[in-house]
């Protein structure tokens, strides 16, 4: 997409990464911030299902065709799946980053630790 | 102390334009610089598939005149520059008195007594500084023309078409260069790139640059960021200098002992003769991946389990659609079809040793 956009029910981490919570899981991804820094992504190398995350660590890396970036969890717990259709389609994460470029789902182990993340408005005014 | 400036990075007579164009502008070698414009496997395959036009007015450019000019370039270029012809071009390397590599240059033979040596944009103070330090007892002049001239390079299989379409007469062809007007505009256009394709690089007063650079493009010509040329030249194998190349490796390490003709005496062909003669003990290849991975500079290359060498330059090639590289390895495992792994930040990649270059046209 090429306008910037940062939807309100999400939840931020400063590194560029969201989060969409549902119940004691949640979806992670990247922002339209950062696939636009990264330019056009050409590889997602996820992590494994079963292993473990931790809010503020990296756990995946993408690629675009100039460099290599972290994935910065926004929260911690086990990976329950990850988004294998970016392995054909990296490309996803450029043209949806909050849909089908969706990366990992994760089931928390500590949820208090949203209220450690952003909320739209406060994401957008930081990066301003 | 009192800190120092900030540096200013300097603009090409085209800068506005590549604003304009949405481009993504960024400092490269002291110049703000546009990396991509609609992104940079489109703009790849454009220049592969029909013709692109590269902003390369960073790059210096160093003039020799005098009754002794050609002697001097003898002396400090590793090709045999006597044997280049007025009109001629000539790909060389600017060696150290110990081989080492100070930067890869193409010179062009302008008149028998004047010659233009283009350099990288990160090198010229420094060659334009060498050049001068080893001109005494010649009878030559070393100028910096750097400010005379803006650079662009117009390159794929529909580039010279494009161009001659404009010019006031034939082109001169690969490896060679003349004066041409285009669009009435004075030019020196020289049978040169950087991509692997056919195409043109057109040497112009800078105010010359935008009117030139506006009829290309409305002739079809894609503007083409410093990103796409970086992945073009590497499925061509053309050497990055301060990658491939740097100041601690010699040229027949990189492949290059075709450019050098040690019975010049350029400075540095003692030693570069030596490596010659006794065999280097790294040798630059490229690879490709096998699997999935980007190499990418710094990685480690494996063979058999052990250590033998580093990766200079990697990306995924927009092309062939898997990771490529160049990298030194030694000798034993510089054969092509040798099995690789590279060691992509703590994994396994394999790969194998390839032939250049990495991408061809296919037949």
């Amino acid at each position: 997409m090429a306008e910037a956009t940062y939807p309100e029910d999400l939840l931020y981490h400063p590194e560029h990464d969201w989060a969409r919570i549902d119940g004691d899981t949640a979806t992670f991804g990247v922002t339209w911030f950062a696939q636009d820094a990264l330019g056009e992504v050409v590889f997602f190398d996820p992590p494994e299902v079963g292993s473990s995350v931790s809010q503020g660590e990296p756990y995946a890396e993408v690629e675009s065709v100039k460099a290599v970036s972290d994935v910065i969890a926004p929260l911690s717990g086990e990976i329950v799946e990850v988004n294998t259709d970016l392995a054909d389609t990296p490309e996803a994460i450029n043209q949806d980053p909050y849909g089908a470029g969706w990366m990992v789902r994760v089931r928390l182990s500590d949820p208090g630790e949203r209220d450690e993340l952003l909320s739209q408005e406060a994401y957008t005014a930081a990066l301003s | 102390m009192a800190a120092p400036p900030p540096q200013t990075l300097r603009r090409t007579p085209l800068y506005d334009r590549h604003v304009a164009a949405g481009a993504r502008i960024v400092p490269f070698a002291g110049w703000e610089m546009p990396i991509q414009y609609a992104g940079i496997r489109e703009e790849h395959r454009a220049v592969r598939e029909r013709f692109g036009i590269f902003d390369v007015s960073h790059m210096g450019q160093v003039e020799t005149s005098g009754p002794q000019a050609a002697a001097l370039l003898q002396r400090l270029l590793s090709n045999d520059v006597q044997a280049m012809k007025v009109g001629g071009a000539q790909y060389s390397v600017l060696c150290r008195e110990d081989g080492g590599v100070l930067d890869d240059l193409f010179s062009y033979r302008l008149q028998d007594e004047r010659f233009l040596t283009v350099t990288n944009a990160a090198n010229h103070d420094k060659d334009l500084g060498w050049f001068r330090r080893h001109a005494d007892g010649f009878d030559a002049e070393v100028t910096d023309a750097a400010p005379d001239y803006a650079m662009l390079a117009v390159q794929g299989p529909g580039a010279r078409e494009a161009v001659q379409a404009i010019a006031d007469q034939p082109l001169p062809p690969r490896f060679t260069t003349a004066r041409r007007h285009l669009r009435g505009l004075p030019v020196l256009v020289c049978g040169t790139g950087y991509t692997g394709e056919d195409g043109v690089e057109l040497l112009t007063d800078p105010d010359a640059a935008g009117p030139l650079w506006d009829e290309l493009v409305r002739r079809g010509a894609a503007p083409a960021g410093l990103a796409a040329r970086d992945t073009l030249r590497l499925e061509a194998c053309f050497h990055l200098y301060g990658n491939d190349l740097i100041e601690e490796r010699g040229p027949i390490e990189a492949g290059l002992g075709w450019c050098c003709k040690e019975d010049t005496g350029f400075i540095g062909s003692d030693a570069v003769r030596a490596v010659r003669t006794a065999g280097p003990r790294e040798k630059l290849v490229p690879f490709r991946l096998v699997g999935p991975g980007i190499p990418r500079q710094g990685n480690a290359i494996l063979a058999g389990g052990e250590t033998v060498g580093e990766v200079t330059s990697g990306t995924l090639s927009p092309m062939l659609e898997v990771g490529i590289g160049m990298g030194y390895v030694a000798p034993s495992a510089a054969a092509p079809g040798t099995e690789l792994e590279i060691d992509v930040r703590g994994r396994r990649r394999p790969a194998v040793v390839a032939e250049k270059p990495l991408y061809r046209r296919p037949a």
